[in-house]
């Protein structure tokens, strides 16, 4: 009993202590957020994350489901109907003057119409879309691999990169949150994504022609990835060696307010 | 009296290893950070279902939904919805008092999220990198608990502990906040393996197998993961739930080394000297 009294002041001043340590830290935390050095440590997490996942399962398949799997709604996010002239004119005549541009580091630049696109070897799979905001719909696409037009333009050996230029300028979406302003939407995939096997454009869904709320007449599948790299209104496909030239230089316009390129995660 | 050999004065005894306070310590950190950015991906979709997928238009698959909608007379309340079950919540889920003051339609509050602000890109950068923290930390964790048998000794629960008697006897210590002293207290009794225990074999081992599952790239490579837990949708539902007994363990556990006296139990866990009082004190 006799120490008691020094016990307590201890107790007493561990206990404030925490107190404040704990309410520093609920204010102070978002202080951290104006650090460069803490963001940039932070933002090495990506990069342990592409290299991990590229180890594990460079080649690995994404899970393709059964028709009775399919969800009865597949909802449709982001931009949902394109309000560019250029992309209204195209969906008026049903796209039938619509040309997919190839280009950039690449020996044959080309352009395909609809109509070529719809004749080459198709590839049909009933996969998972993993929404980044947190929810999920599985529906089946149908389209030309994109390593197939790649090889038919033939890739130069320093292309790195494919970036998809798409047609609609999108302002964001509330529930993402963060720094958010009106751009042209565009993505960016590494070539190890760009050959694999389940990367298509697809011009099909569940069995039609894509509709316009879901990207037509052409988006990207990119399974292993989260659904912002599942560029919608594909004009242009073009094979770089950085990815500085484009936007605000991150590769995609999640990207560019902060999102990560790598979206395995 | 003492028929043990407890010495009568207090004495300073070691009780944890030093691997065990660094990467306690570790822990924590992550898990801090790891709810509060959890907290704020959540809300980029306040809603969780069963099953491969779950998306706004399958009702039948959601199971929990947070939200605010209008009364009939006009003004905005707050609700937490599971199964057929609706709470109303108003100030703390769905609608709380945001960073300017005025009603915002959120599912958890600012104060329990970081950022403090709606912004799943620097949760989701945050979430990510705490991760790799707690995987990695884990994993040196349970390598050293397995190879010194910490695991085995001090967190998993022996079979004759696990009697009714033995329970009940602890329980009711507990509710009268009396807690062991002497010799007793330098190992963990009933109660506490088995909050540790299912918090160290099966909460975090859980946080680490859905969150991991729930990538797609990972989906890819190991498909058995996310088949464990039936699906995309269902993973992310039990994410939450253990997220949520984690967030109860650390309440619990804080109350706890509080009430048994915060001095010795955090010095215990930073220098790792524990004080061992006699019986009868
Ligand atoms: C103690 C550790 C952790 C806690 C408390 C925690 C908490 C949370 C919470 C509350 C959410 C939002 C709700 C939900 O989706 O369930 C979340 C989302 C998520 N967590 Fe964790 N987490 C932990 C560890 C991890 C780990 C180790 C990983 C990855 C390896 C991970 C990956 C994810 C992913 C991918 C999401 C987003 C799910 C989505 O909404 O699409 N988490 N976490």
């Amino acid at each position: 009993m006799t120490d008691s009294p020094k016990i307590l002041t201890r107790r007493g001043l561990l206990g404030f202590g925490g107190v404040a340590a704990g309410g520093m830290l609920l204010s102070g935390c978002d202080k951290l957020l104006q650090s460069d050095k803490v963001n940039g440590v932070v933002r090495s997490a990506e990069n342990a994350t592409y290299r991990w996942q590229r180890l594990i399962g460079r080649d690995a398949l994404a899970r393709e489901f059964t028709a009775a799997d399919m969800s009865p709604v597949f909802k449709a996010n982001g931009t949902r109907d394109p309000q560019e002239p250029e992309y209204v004119a195209h969906a008026a005549e049903k796209f039938v003057n619509w040309k997919l541009a190839i280009g950039g580091l690449v020996s044959n630049p080309m352009t395909l119409s609809l109509a070529q696109l719809r004749q080459m070897p198709a590839r049909t799979q009933i996969t998972r879309h993993d929404c980044v905001e947190g929810w999920s719909a599985i529906g089946q696409w149908t389209g030309p691999q994109l390593g197939l037009l790649l090889k038919a333009a033939g890739l130069k050996t320093n292309a790195r990169y494919i970036v998809f230029h798409c047609a609609d300028n999108y302002g964001g979406e509330l529930s993402k949150g963060g720094a958010q302003s009106t751009s042209i939407y565009y993505e960016s995939i590494d070539l190890v994504d760009a050959f694999h096997p389940q990367t298509i454009l697809a011009h099909g869904m569940n069995g039609a022609p894509l509709t316009v709320a879901h990207g037509a007449p052409v988006r990207m599948r990119i399974e292993r990835q989260i659904g912002y790299k599942q560029a919608k209104y594909v004009m242009g496909i073009e094979a770089v060696s950085s990815l500085a030239g484009f936007g605000s230089g991150k590769g995609g316009y999640w990207e560019d307010r902060g999102y990560e390129w790598y979206a395995g995660i | 009296m003492a028929t043990t050999a407890t010495p009568a004065t207090p004495y300073l005894f070691h009780r944890h290893a030093l691997v065990t306070r660094i990467t306690h310590w570790i822990n924590a950190l992550a898990i801090v950070f790891l709810i509060g950015t959890g907290l704020n991906i959540f809300n980029a979709h306040p809603a969780l279902y069963w099953g491969q997928f779950g998306a706004d238009d399958d009702d039948a698959r959601r199971w929990l939904e947070i939200g605010s909608a209008d009364a009939p007379d006009g003004s905005a309340y707050g609700f937490l919805r599971i199964g057929s079950l609706t709470v109303h919540t108003t100030g703390v889920l769905g609608l709380s008092k945001g960073s300017n003051g005025q009603p915002s339609a959120i599912g958890y509050p600012g104060w329990a999220t970081f950022p403090g602000v709606r912004d799943l890109a620097t949760a989701r950068n945050w979430h990510f990198f705490f991760a790799w923290v707690l995987i990695l930390n884990g994993i040196a964790y349970y390598a050293y608990g397995l190879a010194t048998g910490h695991l085995r000794r001090d967190l998993l629960p022996r079979l004759k502990e696990l009697r009714p008697s033995n329970i009940v006897h602890d329980i009711v210590s507990h509710a009268r906040l009396k807690f062991p002293k002497g010799e007793e207290s330098k190992r963990y009794h009933i109660l506490q393996k088995l909050a540790y225990g299912a918090t160290v074999f099966v909460a975090i081992p859980a946080m680490i197998f859905t969150g991991l599952g729930m990538s797609p790239g990972i989906n890819a490579a190991w498909p058995w993961l996310l088949e464990l837990f039936g699906g995309r949708s269902s993973a992310r539902s039990i994410h939450w739930i253990a997220a949520n007994f984690i967030m109860v363990f650390i309440l619990v556990h804080l109350l706890m080394v509080i009430l048994a006296g915060p001095y010795n139990e955090i010095r215990s866990m930073i220098t790792g000297k524990f004080r061992v009082d006699p019986e009868k004190a």
